[in-house]
């Protein structure tokens, strides 16, 4: 999958914006503070209707307006596409529309634009909180299979309810064993769905980290959860069971619910050792990097056409030989975007594409050049 | 922005449920133009409404005496009792036809949030209903949400000890709809839920 157009209208630094894109490679090249990242960030939350950068989508409007719109057309490999509409609006729901025509939820346009981006704040991945790790993990599985978006709304729902419940002293042994039974049906199926998600994950880690990093050391993902080692999704619904059972005191006196995929995490190691509290910085930047090259791999297998790959300023931070090690292992990509704050850090070869970017404000100056660069 | 009487009447009528201030405007500016008749008839049937109906004592449906039409009808199925949420859910079933038993209203479901148990619903006043042995078969209608899905929990719990068939209605695909336009939910269940095609007809 690629993106042939882009433009924005009121988002974040752009009044207006309109670029071309073209099968292949991109490199978007602009000096810091030119506007190269609202770029990336626009592209990437076309995709998941989040942004990497920022919790509340109100963020992305430009300051003086009161709505941002990202339009971007798809182009899949046999030609067909579509015409991707994100209107995103201060004090109303944001709205999308595909094709012209009007979606009636946000969450029914994901997967027209399969997309993974890599950006400097994946650093989070590996040193932030485990509601990081846990979002990203969603998203994968999402992506996988959609239903999940559903199920992941359900049981934020449940755990809401059985808190209150837990804090309400009403929550007498009936009671309970109701939303206990809402959890663990709703909570089983998040945790072996994201537990489905690390498995196909995990090797891709592996493999991409050696690809990337310059240290020797081998990296992998363990997901830690009640569904950690369980066979089945049935496994985990009765190891969820008895694990309520054994904490029941426990939550009924912090007033909070303690078991279940809510408060599931994930442990990067790099040989054997914990990478949040152990790995240098280089070494968690390389490990980023690999989970969501991973993500890249498990997305592309899936779909049997690779996702569009977003990568922000990485192959400054790369030699040369890992740079084509990379380049090499991402080669089956219909489009990578990259970009870069001068030429000499995009790959020679690398991009179909030159586009430069002169100025961040109200009308950004472009200029494209089809040739190898300098 | 609106004179005081009138800006009154749009904040009442914005209170109606699916009534925004849009339609509250609207619906103010029609009484304005109505016939001083119509609109005392009105009132009157409101005043009336609220004074006079009740809920059935047996089902909690609502009813302008004791008993509701349904509780009073004696050639409904006094063996099998269907629970619902809300009195506007047995509506909706007696508008298919399809089930001539007696209902039973909880008046809402169980949920926290709302700070609704299972007490604040009309549990007590089923149970009475299944002491004598009539009702062979009880089926939970609630909604097929969250708080539905747990209010049946607790229903299928608590009857478990009697002696009767407690059943849920089936959930699956709409019909007349498009099986492209179905939410991945409604379709992973109706999947789930699949019966054979060859059933009863004409196979050999």
């Amino acid at each position: 999958m690629w993106v042939s157009q882009l433009e924005l209208v009121n988002f974040r630094s752009y009044e207006k914006l309109a670029i071309e894109l073209s099968p292949q490679n991109i490199a978007l090249v602009g000096h810091n503070g030119r506007g190269k990242t609202n770029l990336v960030e626009a592209i990437g939350f076309a995709a998941t209707h989040s942004s990497h950068r920022v919790a509340n989508s109100t963020a992305l409007i430009r300051k003086g307006s009161d709505q941002s719109v990202i339009r971007l057309r798809t182009v899949n490999p046999d030609g067909s596409g579509a015409m991707l509409e994100l209107e995103i609006n201060e004090g109303r729901p944001n709205r999308v529309r595909v094709n012209r025509n009007q979606l009636p939820r946000l969450r029914d346009a994901l997967g027209q634009l399969r997309c993974v981006v890599f950006a400097p704040e994946d650093l989070r991945l590996i040193k932030g909180d485990p509601s990081d790790r846990r979002r990203f993990t969603d998203d994968i599985m999402v992506q996988v299979a959609p239903r999940y978006a559903g199920v992941r709304a359900e049981y934020d729902k449940v755990v809401r309810q059985r808190n209150t419940l837990l804090r309400s002293g009403r929550a007498d042994q009936s009671a309970l064993d109701v939303w206990d039974e809402q959890l663990v049906r709703i909570g089983s199926e998040l945790a072996w769905g994201r537990r489905n998600a690390w498995r196909r994950l995990d090797e891709h880690v592996t493999a991409m980290y050696d690809v990337i990093s310059a240290e020797s050391g081998s990296a992998s993902a363990l997901y830690r959860s009640v569904a950690q080692g369980a066979a089945s999704l049935e496994e985990v619904a009765s190891r969820m069971t008895e694990e309520l059972a054994r904490r029941r005191r426990e939550e009924l006196a912090r007033g909070i619910t303690l078991v279940g995929p809510h408060r599931d995490d994930v442990d990067f190691q790099l040989d054997g050792h914990p990478a949040r509290s152990y790995a240098s910085h280089g070494e968690s930047w390389s490990l980023a990097l690999a989970v969501k090259l991973a993500s890249f791999r498990v997305l592309a297998d899936l779909a049997g056409d690779p996702p569009v790959l977003i990568l922000d300023d990485v192959f400054a931070e790369l030699d040369e030989q890992r740079r084509q090690q990379l380049l090499e292992s991402i080669s089956d990509a219909d489009q990578v975007i990259a970009t870069a704050a001068v030429r000499s850090d995009i790959p020679e070869g690398f991009a179909s594409r030159w586009i430069t970017i002169d100025r961040a404000d109200e009308r950004s100056a472009v200029t494209y050049d089809d040739g190898q660069g300098v | 922005m609106y004179d005081p009487v009138i800006g009154e009447l749009v904040e009442e009528l914005g209170r109606f449920p699916g009534v925004g201030p849009k339609s509250a405007q609207r619906i103010a500016y029609w009484v304005l133009d109505a016939d001083a008749e119509e609109i005392e008839q009105l009132a009157k049937v409101l005043v009336e409404v609220k004074r006079r109906v009740k809920f059935c004592k047996v089902c909690g449906n609502v009813a302008d005496d004791d008993l509701c039409r349904i509780c009073r009808d004696e050639n409904r199925d006094p063996t099998m009792i269907c629970v619902v949420e809300e009195s506007k859910d047995v509506i909706a079933i007696e508008r298919t036809r399809e089930f001539a038993g007696r209902y039973h209203v909880l008046g809402g479901a169980i949920s926290p949030i709302d700070g609704i148990g299972p007490d604040d619903l009309r549990i007590h006043e089923l149970l009475p209903r299944l002491a004598d042995g009539q009702v062979r078969e009880v089926i939970i209608a609630t909604d097929p949400n969250l708080e539905g899905e747990a209010t049946a929990t607790y229903l299928t719990r608590l009857l478990a000890d009697f002696d009767l068939e407690v059943t849920r209605p089936a959930s699956g695909l709409p019909v007349g709809g498009d099986l492209e336009y179905a939410d991945e939910v409604t379709l992973g269940r109706a999947m789930a839920a699949r019966r054979s095609s060859a059933g009863k007809a004409g196979v050999e």
